[in-house]
């Protein structure tokens, strides 16, 4: 209100024609922004500063760094390192099946539909996925599974004979890199598709071959591209809760599911901080991940105008 | 050489292609095996619509049914919030482009599994104030959507000459509302249409905050009825997937459609292939 009458005053000591739309700017900026601060503050901001910030309040209420301890212990940095296990080789999978993909996809007219219905699938198994990948990996290789079953009844082959692995960190191999390696074709397709013909023109007129064409302009003009989305792929893994949940009902082994035991049981005495710190050891994970990915970015955009 | 190229471009996305298929297919052949394990039928599929297993997946109609209010509250609060923010942002405030779109994005460095610690209290609140009521998760999920509807709109918004459009709106002179409902709103009907989609299709598919909140939607119902019933979680776990994809499909094909307005052949192109990749995000 102060903001208004403010506007006002001095609009009418202006004395020119701007002075209607002047005092109508005001309240359209007011109704247009402040909502969404608002509601920005109160469900991004505030959630973030109690979850990062309950580690360092002890139970009673007062400021503590002996909640950070609990990074160091044994059972948690083994699953930071089964996190990181797991995000790394999905990663690295989805990195090189998705660049592939990629190359395939340029086979294709842009706009037509074949590539429009992969680039709906892709979006589909990368982003909405989550338990239901859980399920379809338990019917495909669960111990009912139908490839689990066809291998065991047809060829004999008894996939988990040295143990149930499906419902452990391994289990969690497969289904991971389904989802990473649909993320990698939508994060990486724009700097494929951002490579000019004319460049390929341009090696051959100067009298270069396909083999130097690929070795000094596509793989330089890619690779920041490539290992940009790396790190998204790696930090997509490091920070996917769903699938893991569904898949292991049993035990904490990546650090997701370590947040889940420790909001569960967050009336034990003496773990009241726990899930805060974990989150944010998982924050300091993620916030270097994307400082890194976005500075990639910066390089990858050159490229694509 | 480039028909060479073009063969093993295509023969790699068959290979890649049959590789993804197998886990579909599998959740088809799961689902239609008979209840002796000795063959295959559709007995499965028919005890969905059997109206005596009705009890069996009242759990699961009422996750349909939240996740459906979910996704609309949570599209409705896309548009009414974020949309009039990104248009003012980049209408009259040039300089907050960079905090805003920085704002947007936070939600991919902080995940749902993180902020869910911060939401535990946040909702003690909030069922004090408005009640547990299932469409409260759409203030969550409002926020975990922030990234893809802003990438959405943000790409729609780029492609078109919003400035002018408005500037004349108003010398012409209507006010802001009428500028918003006559102008802004047609000329990013695709952006805003494409951000409500991907809203609603990213709602249906949530799972951690739902779960660790002790919400019921579609994702903690189905893990709930696989423990009983794996065969009906399946079935709709692959319903699910099939109506996201057709969902995205239509997208994507956004685009391509209404394009009422004259415009040049190449500047729809540039406007389409900016568009296609971005919209989805990462």
């Amino acid at each position: 209100m102060t903001t208004l009458t403010e506007g006002a005053r001095r609009a009418s000591s202006v004395r020119d024609g701007a002075v209607p739309t002047r005092v109508r700017r005001r309240p359209a900026a007011w109704w247009g922004l402040t909502p969404f601060a608002l509601y920005v503050v109160l469900f991004l901001v505030v959630p973030c500063a109690i979850a990062l910030g309950t580690g360092f309040v002890s139970s009673d209420g007062a400021p503590t760094l002996s909640g950070l301890a609990a990074l160091g212990d044994p059972v948690v940095l083994r699953a930071f390192g089964s996190s990181a296990l797991v995000s790394g080789v999905t990663a690295v999978v989805g990195a090189l099946v998705g660049a592939v993909v990629c190359w395939g996809l340029t086979a294709l007219r842009p706009d037509g539909v074949v590539r429009s219905l992969i680039d709906s699938a892709a979006s589909v198994l990368a982003q909405f996925g989550g338990v239901m990948l859980a399920f379809a990996f338990t019917a495909t290789i669960g111990i009912q599974g139908v490839v689990t079953q066809l291998l065991l009844t047809r060829a004999g082959v008894d996939i988990f004979a040295g143990g149930v692995w499906f419902y452990q960190v391994p289990g969690l191999l497969l289904p991971y890199a389904y989802f990473q390696v649909p993320l990698m074709v939508i994060v990486f397709m724009p700097a494929v598709t951002g490579l000019k013909p004319q460049w390929q023109e341009a090696v051959a007129t100067l009298g270069g071959t396909a083999r130097q064409h690929l070795f000094r302009v596509v793989v330089p003009v890619l690779a920041p591209a490539f290992v940009g989305s790396l790190l998204l792929l790696f930090a997509n893994a490091f920070s996917s809760y769903a699938t893991a949940a569904a898949l292991i009902s049993q035990g904490s082994q990546i650090v997701p599911l370590q947040i889940r035991a420790a909001l569960v049981s967050e009336t034990v005495l003496g773990r009241e901080g726990v899930a805060g710190v974990l989150a944010l050891g998982m924050v300091v994970v993620m916030v270097v991940l994307m400082t890194l990915y976005s500075l990639l970015q910066r390089r990858t955009e050159r490229w694509q105008r | 050489m480039t028909g060479r190229s073009t063969v093993a471009r295509r023969a790699a996305l068959v290979v890649v292609g049959a590789v993804f298929a197998v886990p579909i297919l599998a959740m088809v052949a799961f689902s239609l095996r008979s209840a002796d394990g000795t063959g295959h039928d559709l007995g499965h599929w028919r005890a969905i619509v059997d109206p005596e297993n009705e009890r069996a997946y009242r759990n699961l109609v009422e996750g349909v049914t939240n996740s459906l209010v979910l996704a609309g509250a949570s599209a409705a609060l896309v548009l009414v919030l974020l949309v009039p923010a990104v248009v003012l942002v980049h209408l009259r405030y040039p300089r907050l482009v960079r905090p805003l779109e920085f704002v947007s994005l936070v939600p991919i460095t902080v995940p749902a599994i993180v902020l869910v610690v911060g939401l535990a209290p946040v909702y003690s609140v909030v069922a004090r104030v408005a009640g547990s009521g299932a469409w409260t998760l759409a203030l969550a999920y409002g926020v975990t959507v922030l990234p893809y509807a802003y990438r959405a709109i943000q790409a729609d918004l780029a492609s078109t000459d919003l400035r002018t459009l408005a500037e004349a709106s108003r010398t012409l002179g209507s006010g802001w509302l009428r500028t918003m409902a006559l102008v802004v709103v047609p000329s990013l009907r695709r952006g805003l249409l494409a951000a409500a989609f991907i809203t609603v299709a990213v709602v249906l598919g949530e799972y951690t905050i739902a779960s660790l909140l002790n919400r019921v939607n579609l994702q903690t119902a189905l893990v709930q009825v696989s423990r009983s019933d794996p065969f009906a979680a399946v079935i709709f776990a692959l319903l699910a997937l099939l109506f996201a994809f057709v969902l995205l499909v239509v997208v994507g094909r956004v685009g391509s459609i209404g394009t009422a307005r004259p415009v040049l052949p190449g500047r729809d192109r540039a406007r389409r292939s900016r568009t296609a990749p971005r919209k989805a995000l990462s």
